[in-house]
This record gives C-alpha cells, sequence and structure tokens, in this order.
C-alpha cells in the first residue's frame, strides 16, 4: 500500500479508536477528567485500567465516533488542558508506580486563539519533559495518525509501537505541501517524500515495533504489552529513566547507521 | 592555534562587534546573526564556538537539501541554525546557544537537536549555567520526522540539566514558534522575550485559516505571552546583557 493510501486508511472514521482498545485490553477502566487548572478537555481520555491483574494508567487522543463525538472532542486535536491532564495524570501513576501506556491518534495539536492564550507550547514541552522523566515504565502506540508537537507530546515512551496503517510525521501532508509548495493539493506527493509510514519509521529505527492489522491484533497487542511491561518493570527506576533519554538522544540520524 | 588565526578571529568579533551595536542602536526588530548576538552578550573575544564540526546526513534524502544547505553555509558562515559555544559574561563562564534565522528560518532539524544535547550535557558536567536564544521557524521539514524527534531530546536534555540543579535561561527572539516554542525553549527557568517578539505554537496564518476570522492585535506576541503568565520578563536587546549578568549573580553557588 501506498503512504498516501495508509494516510486515509489511518484517518477513516471507521477505523477502531481508543475507546475500542480500552475496552478490549483492560478491565474495570475508570476514566479521570480535569487538569485542576482550568478545564477537562475531551480531546484527551484519561483514566486507570486494570491490565492482567495490575493497574496501569491509560491516556490517549480521542477523535469521537460521530459528528456529535467529533466536535466534543475537537477532532482529537488537543489544548493545552489535555496535555496537562495528561501529565497531572502521569504524575499520578508514578506516584502509585502504575505503568502508562498511550494511544497516539490526532491530527495535531489545536491551533487556536485560546489554545495559543493558554500556552499550547508551554503545554506541550511540559508533557514532552514530564514523559522523559517518569520512573515507572512507558509503553506508546500509534494507532492512527501521529501528527506534529500535538503526538510527540504523547510519545516519549520506552517502546513506540505503530500498527502497519497507522502514519507518524511532522505534520500534516498537506500542511507540509502547504509550506514547501504553497500548495495544500500536493498531499500525495508529500506523502512519499516525507516518509511517515510505520515500516520506513522502523526502517530509520525511530520507532520499535510494526503491529499487523488482522484478526488477531488485540491479542498480538495485549501479548506485547504483557511482556513488554513484564521486562520493563525489572528495572530500576533510574535505568528506565536513562535508557530512554538515551533511546531518544540517539536519534539523530547523523552516525548510527 | 596560529597567531594569525587568533588575529582573524579577533577581527572578525571586532566585525561582529560593531554591526550587532549598530543594529542594537538603532533600535530597530533588525534580526541579529548568532555571531552578531554573541559579540553583544559575551566579553570582548570571549567566546569559542563547540561542536562546529556537525552535520546533517540529510536522512531522508530530501531533493535539494544538501545543496541548498551548502550554499547557505558560504553565504552564513555556518554550517546548521544555531551556534553553540563556551562563553564569558561578566567574567562568569556559561554554555550558550544561539539562533540564525538565515539558516533554514533557524529550523530544528538533527545537528540542532545535537548541538542543544551536546551544550545541556556539557553545562551539567562543567556546572555552567546554559543560556539559549532562540529564533526559529520550528521543526526542520526536510528532516521529517527526525525533526520531531529532536523535541523529544532537546526537552530531555534540559530538564536532566535543571533536575541536577542547573540554571536555564530561554530567552525568546523574534520569531520562535513550532517545535522549538514546544520543546526546551518554554521549559527555562527563567523565560525571557524581545518586545514585540512573535512566540506561538501554531502560527498566525494557520490559526487565521483553522477559525476562519482576523485575529486579536497583538496576539501572540511577546507583551501578549507576558499578560497571559507565560513568560517571566520581556527585555530590550540593548538591556539584555545587563539583565542576564544580574540573573547569573543571584546563581551564583
Amino acid at each position: 500500500m501506498e503512504a498516501y493510501e495508509r494516510l486515509l486508511t489511518a484517518r477513516d472514521a471507521k477505523r477502531s479508536n481508543i475507546d475500542f482498545y480500552i475496552n478490549e485490553l483492560f478491565d474495570d477502566f475508570i476514566e479521570l477528567h480535569g487538569d485542576r487548572l482550568y478545564k477537562d478537555d475531551k480531546a484527551i481520555v484519561a483514566g486507570i485500567g486494570i491490565f492482567h491483574d495490575i493497574p496501569v494508567t491509560v491516556i490517549g487522543h480521542r477523535k469521537g465516533k460521530d459528528t456529535q463525538e467529533n466536535i466534543e472532542c475537537n477532532f482529537g486535536m488537543a489544548s493545552p488542558e489535555g496535555y496537562r491532564k495528561a501529565v497531572r495524570l502521569m504524575k499520578q501513576a508514578e506516584k502509585f508506580n502504575r505503568p502508562v501506556i498511550t494511544f497516539v491518534d490526532t491530527p495535531g495539536a489545536y491551533p487556536g486563539v485560546e489554545a495559543e492564550s493558554n500556552g499550547q507550547s508551554n503545554a506541550i514541552a511540559e508533557s514532552i519533559a514530564c514523559m522523559s522523566n517518569l520512573k515507572v515504565p512507558v509503553i506508546s502506540i500509534i494507532t492512527g495518525e501521529g501528527s506534529s508537537g500535538g503526538a510527540i507530546a504523547l510519545a516519549v515512551a520506552d517502546k513506540v509501537w505503530m500498527l502497519e496503517n497507522a502514519v507518524y510525521s511532522i505534520l500534516s501532508p498537506e500542511g507540509f505541501a502547504s509550506i514547501m509548495w504553497k500548495d495544500a493539493s500536493r498531499a500525495k506527493e508529500a506523502c512519499d517524500i516525507m516518509k511517515i509510514t510505520a515500516q520506513e519509521l522502523y526502517n530509520f529505527g525511530i520507532i520499535d515495533g510494526v503491529i499487523r492489522e488482522n484478526k488477531k491484533l488485540i491479542v498480538t497487542l495485549d501479548g506485547m504489552i504483557y511482556e513488554e511491561l513484564k521486562s520493563l518493570q525489572k528495572k530500576k527506576p533510574e535505568v528506565l529513566v536513562k535508557e530512554r533519554y538515551m533511546k531518544f538522544r540517539k536519534m539523530d540520524g547523523l552516525y548510527n547507521e | 592555534m596560529l597567531i594569525s588565526d587568533v588575529f582573524e578571529r579577533k577581527k572578525r568579533h571586532l566585525r561582529n562587534l560593531e554591526k550587532a551595536r549598530k543594529k542594537v542602536n538603532e533600535k530597530k526588530n533588525n534580526h541579529l546573526t548568532a555571531y552578531e548576538r554573541i559579540a553583544t552578550l559575551c566579553d570582548e573575544g570571549r567566546f569559542r564556538e563547540i561542536d562546529k564540526e556537525l552535520t546533517s546526513k540529510n536522512p531522508l534524502d530530501f531533493p535539494d537539501y544538501d545543496e541548498k544547505r551548502e550554499e547557505l553555509s558560504k553565504k552564513c558562515h555556518m554550517n546548521d541554525a544555531i551556534v553553540t559555544g563556551i562563553g564569558k559574561i561578566d567574567h562568569k563562564k556559561v554554555a550558550i546557544g544561539v539562533f540564525d534565522t538565515r539558516f533554514f528560518m533557524g529550523s530544528m532539524g538533527t545537528v540542532v537537536g545535537e548541538r542543544i544535547v551536546r551544550l545541556a550535557e556539557r553545562a551539567e558536567k562543567d556546572e555552567l549555567p546554559l543560556i539559549i536564544f532562540s529564533a526559529s521557524g520550528g521543526a526542520r521539514m526536510q528532516e521529517g520526522l527526525f525533526s520531531l524527534m529532536q523535541m523529544a531530546k532537546t526537552a530531555a536534555a534540559v530538564r536532566h540539566f535543571q533536575e541536577k540543579g542547573g540554571l536555564f535561561i530561554s530567552c525568546l527572539t523574534n520569531p520562535t514558534t513550532g517545535g522549538v516554542s514546544a520543546s526546551f525553549a518554554s521549559l527555562g527557568d527563567i523565560i525571557l522575550a524581545e518586545p514585540k517578539a512573535l512566540i506561538c505554537f501554531a502560527g498566525p496564518r494557520v490559526i487565521r485559516q483553522t477559525i476562519g476570522e482576523e485575529l486579536p492585535e497583538g496576539f501572540q506576541r511577546a507583551e501578549f505571552l507576558l499578560e497571559h503568565g507565560m513568560i517571566d520578563a520581556i527585555v530590550d536587546r540593548t538591556k539584555m546583557r545587563d539583565v542576564i549578568i544580574q540573573i547569573l549573580r543571584m546563581h551564583e553557588a
């Protein structure tokens, strides 16, 4: 499949969303709301669930499944309040020694007047810095669109996996085409140049695994998370933080080929 | 180093200083080049550049990217969008990095990310204050997702440095946007900005397109950010060195 087709697949309204994954992978999920500063951003869902007998904190973007939900969730484009809620609950997870699992699916952080006024840059930066320093295991799964700062804000993890039709990019291919060639309609061309597919990014060493999208998806995902948590939980907190730091530290495209 | 090199460096420094002073005195919001900015901040001749040899490997094989960089390197006498090094400000040793918008709009790709991380690690090792002057259009498009990863890399590096007790002064100049403003630049222990500097995540054009209406007067300018609690102070470039000296003195062990 070409990159552009995968982009369309990743964006398909019928594609499984975070509610599906939460339902299938975790028991007794309880959603927790609000950033304790200003409001609750529905573009980011967060809470605690049970994964094979252990409590985990789950955080991810929610696009919504119908038009009404899309509007409520702002199509998965989070505001500063969403990232601050994520930071609050990641710190809570750290306090109670719970692993953090994030699901990334966003067209990007919201570009709006209110979002800018309330410190979108600061909220994203704090979320990245917080994740890079968390003393508990962190796993991120890019399930649909992982676009721009809005995606990396929830994807600084010990392991980052992508579904095979998910895309991960510096910004939307339309935005890229508009910046590079002043022509948003050249998105298809941009998709090829940008290298946004799971396989390409795996080859670059930017992500740690590609997950096939077949009938066994949930079983596979469940097994992968289980095995990975088992191995990450054996590590000392300082080792986890150090290794996570080094993992991103090496992503320079400079020496490691 | 050869004596002639020292003279050449000294001469270049004085030229930069003179140009910078002129620009500063004109009180216009002209962009200062990285070397001019360093000349206005550091004690005369007290700056040594590090990691100058790093160059991008063009990880995406982006068309014309190598040629464009080559051309800019010759024109600007720098091979990427940030200059980093160790300098002295009022006899106090600091780790300092300065962006230059002449090079791909000051955008952050692998080289900028790597230089910032090395600077922060150096500052941590030598227990120096870290000062970064940002001026950037955001992430470097030509390096794709590698550029996005520099946000994680730089934010992590400055946060680790801060956790060890290091002082990070982040200075935002016109413009500081996108992937730079949404990573290390927003994490300063103290964040200063130049008057009227554009500081934002999403640029005004993108927001105008998204919401389809005109934006409020002064939106996303330094004064707006100060009012909304996002920066500590606005400092004119004629006073910048003095304010930094004042802050550094307050953090002497």
